[in-house]
């Protein structure tokens, strides 16, 4: 099994294509049916991805040279792309991650999408999703992983607009798809150059050829173009606009698409090139700024949102950003376990959000909520743990994930951005634990008649509470089990207590200063938000960086349109069509002056030409003419 | 060089021939009527016809080429002349006119 | 040339260039078509000095006898109103002509300059010119003669069918 499953790896992808086919072709009218189908094509998937972890994670030889297997794709002279597998403790913990999270999630979408017209196509998409995302992730050439990365891409923009009749979906669909366009570009000009230099987008060869490249400023142009995807796909500054405005999708999509998977799509692409980018200081300082400004940035805007699955979004945002940080600094280990953990504490937060706007019909304002642990007990405890998590408290997962990154930058020799990230994770807990607050304790709204949701939807969560306690436990600084397996370099040994210490303090001192101001008596948070409230309202404008954008749009895109039609209009159609128009009928209407009609004109002419003639023979000099004038007499 | 006067030679002929040409291609250029047009025309081609005749006399008398060209120089301008009237005729029976002027159907 | 044959030729060139003269120039035409017959009379003249005698015999009697006739039928065929004024100038024209008709008569003129450069024969024309002529025309050029035949069939044809009465009811 265990053979099998890791020498068949490509079947783990293929399950949740079989059942979007099968759900698109065969069992549309019967939603019940392709629910039961798209679940058990990932219920059966994570049973292969397991039996592969289990062959993986026994053999420490993968982690140098990884297990691939390819077929060749397409080839031409000069052109040559495989596709295939590759198996290493990477991909296949990513691997599981989604094939588990995702079945979790599959089930939950069961009772979330009760009842919704478009159920089975729901489902359909959810399962082609799916299998793009398992796709990209055993991937074992760049193009290939391209192309999965764009029908996640796709996946993405057809279930944000999911609900296609509300105008604020297809709108936050196109500007989800528009974003991530501007971003592949970048990274399609980085794989075609990547070709053009190294003769392969192989990855395993890649890593081989590309540490000890003497031109390292083409690599930095190398890095940079590539880095531009994962800025767009993984909602990183400045291309995280798409990001909050895809909660319009269903809150499975969000908690699937948006907050484990896809999103760390561009986290997992630097991770598996990072070969590339530690070639050149230059780019991880990159990529690292950018991981860590993100996270602070999305964090100061999370604390003045008011919609629940907003805030969760910024969260978002804020998280990837720190695991961007530490592939910045270094650290795969760092990254790779923050995203192992982040997907089960988020996917869990996502989901009990759904079962909260599911209860109180769709009423998504923190501000409008208000003391649902009373009625919503299962929902209020498992949201309050993965608060926990997110909050960086030990034993929870995320703790020991966030001081990992916090550790590795400081080792790395980056205080400011230590400094900055530890203020973040200072701030994480405070956003996080004012929406709990806000929206589970404190007095409740006499308009909501909230009730508990369905085992269907309950069972899942109490899962991943599960889940987001103990996953984090395979890679605490005593039993490193996860930093031995998916490293790129060295093992980082030893606990930084120093850090342990402040992060658990910051964290705690988050949730009081939340507790102090919105656990009961909202007054303290409406005075406070009155006396700031310049800074409130940049950060509730989200510092009016889509405002920003609508005006470059109108003014430059538009503009250039504007441009260009008038050229069409004035130049290409005026000038050139219409002026070789105008110039046949005038040279028409000139040149038919010239038939009079009148035989004595035309006999003026013919003899002109007979003059004209004898004139050019005669004095052309030669003979021969003058003979032909003269009629061949002799 | 001998007297022009008194010395007649092809010179002489050439010259007459193409003066008579010449008058013919005047009225053919400028004459309103059709049938005074067709007149100069038949002017015109006598002028060739002496022309002709005259070369044959002074360079190829035995030959006999120019005499034989002549003939059937005569027979053609004939039939011309005779289809020419016959359309001039059908044309004014229609429209009553024989003023080139006035041909101009053709016109754009 | 001897010199009767000088003087005549002085006479009947000067005749004959008046006649035309007055043919493109008169503003009768019925004036205008005898002129023309006296053309052609003086062209048959020339024509005897040039030692064509058969030829200024088809002249006269094709030319001077059968097509003035046919003109002279012609213009009364298409005759409006009185004779007098039926052949005018076209004085547009003749700006335009005069200056091209110069241009032609002395391009052919100068041509005689050239022909000096062809050495005049000494022999004499064949006394017996309705003889070589019915040798020539039928043995060397049987076929432009067969063809002229024909020719005037489909002009005899032509010029009656467009010439033809056309009855009402037709």
């Amino acid at each position: 099994m265990v053979e099998f499953a890791m020498y068949h790896a490509w079947i783990i992808p293929l399950l949740p294509a079989l059942a979007f086919l099968g759900i698109s072709l065969l069992t549309r009218p019967w939603p019940r049916l392709s629910a039961y189908l798209a679940c058990g094509s990932m219920l059966v998937g994570f049973v292969f991805a397991a039996s592969a972890a289990v062959g993986v994670f026994t053999d420490p030889e993968l982690i140098e040279k990884p297990l691939v297997y390819a077929v060749r794709w397409f080839s031409m002279p000069g052109l040559f792309i495989e596709a295939g597998v590759q198996l290493d403790p990477t991909s296949t913990m990513m691997l599981v991650m989604v094939t588990l999270v995702g079945s979790l999630i599959f089930i939950y979408s069961i009772g979330y999408m009760h009842g919704d017209k478009g159920e089975s196509t729901f489902f359909a998409y959810l399962s082609l999703f799916a299998s793009m995302m398992l796709g990209l992730v055993i991937s074992s050439n760049l193009l290939e992983m391209f192309l999965f990365w764009e029908g996640v891409g796709l996946c993405s923009y057809l279930l944000i607009g999911f609900w296609w009749h509300k105008i604020s979906a297809r709108e936050a669909a196109k500007k989800a798809f528009v974003t991530c366009r501007v971003a592949d570009f970048g990274l399609l000009l980085g794989l075609i150059s990547l070709y053009l230099v190294f003769g392969t987008l192989n990855i395993v060869e890649l890593a081989e050829k590309i540490p000890g490249f003497p031109n390292t400023g083409l690599l930095l142009l190398l890095a940079v173009l590539v880095f531009l995807g994962p800025i767009g796909k993984s909602g990183q500054f400045p291309l995280h606009v798409w990001l909050p405005d895809a909660m319009e999708g269903p809150t499975p999509v969000s908690a699937l698409i948006h907050a484990a998977t896809m999103v760390v799509a561009g986290v997992y692409l630097v991770g598996r090139v990072l070969f590339l980018f530690a070639e050149v200081p230059a780019a991880m300082e990159m990529v690292a700024v950018v991981g860590g400004f993100t996270a602070f940035f999305a964090a100061t805007i999370a604390i003045a949102q008011r919609e629940i699955k907003r805030i969760l979004a910024y969260s978002t945002i804020s998280q990837i950003g720190y695991m961007m940080l530490a592939l910045g600094v270094g650290s795969l280990s760092a990254s790779m376990f923050h995203l192992w953990t982040h997907a089960y504490f988020k996917a869990l937060l996502f989901l009990a959000a759904g079962s909260v706007l599911h209860a109180l019909h769709d009423r998504a304002d923190v501000w409008e909520m208000g003391g649902l642990v009373r009625k919503m007990p299962i929902t209020t405890w498992t949201f309050v743990i993965a608060s926990a998590a997110i909050a960086g408290i030990p034993p929870l997962s995320g703790f020991w994930s966030k001081d990992e990154i916090l550790a590795m930058t400081l080792a790395d020799g980056h205080p400011v951005l230590f400094l900055l990230a530890s203020f973040t994770a200072f701030l994480t807990a405070f956003y996080m634990w004012r929406l709990t607050f806000l929206a589970f304790f404190g007095p409740e709204n006499p308009e909501n008649h909230p009730h508990e949701s369905p085992p269907v939807m309950t069972v899942p969560l109490m899962l991943l509470a599960f889940f987001s306690v103990v996953v984090g436990w395979v890679g605490t600084p005593w039993w490193p089990f996860f930093g031995e397996w998916i490293r790129f370099g060295e093992v980082h040994h030893g606990a930084n207590y120093l850090v342990m210490v402040s992060s658990t303090l910051l964290g705690v001192a988050g949730i009081l200063l939340a507790w102090y101001i919105y656990h009961d008596d909202r007054t303290r948070a409406y005075a406070l938000a009155e006396r700031f409230k310049p800074v409130y309202k940049l950060l509730w404008h989200k510092y009016y960086i889509d405002e920003l954008y609508l005006w470059f749009n109108h003014t430059f895109i538009d503009g250039a349109a504007k441009l260009l039609y008038l050229f069409d209009i004035y130049i290409v159609d005026g000038v050139i069509v219409n002026g070789i128009g105008f110039l046949t009928r005038f040279s028409g209407a000139v040149l038919r002056l010239g038939q009079t009609g009148q035989l004595q004109t035309y006999a003026l002419v013919f003899f002109l030409g007979v003059l004209m003639l004898a004139v050019l023979l005669a004095l052309g000099g030669s003979p021969a003419g003058l003979l032909t004038l003269l009629g061949g007499v002799k | 060089m001998s007297n022009p006067v008194v010395a007649v030679g092809l010179n002489h002929f050439i010259v007459l021939s193409a003066l008579l040409f010449a008058v013919g291609l005047f009225g053919v250029l400028t004459k309103r009527n059709a049938v005074a047009v067709l007149i100069c025309i038949e002017l015109m081609l006598n002028a060739v016809n002496l022309n002709l005749v005259a070369v044959n006399k002074f360079i190829t008398p035995t030959a006999f080429i120019g005499q034989v060209f002549a003939v059937f120089v005569i027979t053609v301008a004939a039939a011309e002349v005779g289809v020419g009237l016959a359309i001039i005729i059908a044309i004014y029976r229609n429209r009553l006119t024989v003023n080139l002027d006035e041909f101009d159907w053709l016109k754009w | 040339m001897s010199v009767w044959g000088v003087v005549a030729f002085w006479g009947l060139a000067a005749v004959t260039l008046l006649a035309a003269l007055l043919v493109v120039s008169l503003r009768n035409l019925v004036y205008s078509v005898l002129w023309l017959a006296v053309t052609f009379l003086g062209i048959a003249g020339l024509y005897l000095l040039l030692e064509a005698d058969f030829l200024a015999f088809v002249q006269v009697l094709i030319y001077a006898g059968a097509v003035c006739i046919m003109v002279i039928f012609a213009v009364m065929l298409t005759q409006q109103g009185g004779m007098g004024r039926t052949s005018l100038f076209n004085y547009r024209n003749v700006q335009v002509a005069g200056p091209v008709v110069l241009a032609v008569f002395a391009v052919m003129a100068g041509l005689a300059g050239v022909l000096d450069r062809y050495a005049v024969s000494t022999e004499r024309v064949p006394p017996d010119t309705v003889g070589q002529l019915a040798v020539m025309l039928l043995s060397k050029y049987v076929v432009a003669f067969e063809v002229a035949a024909v020719l005037l069939l489909v002009a005899l044809v032509g010029a009656i069918v467009l010439a033809r009465e056309v009855k009402p009811g037709e």
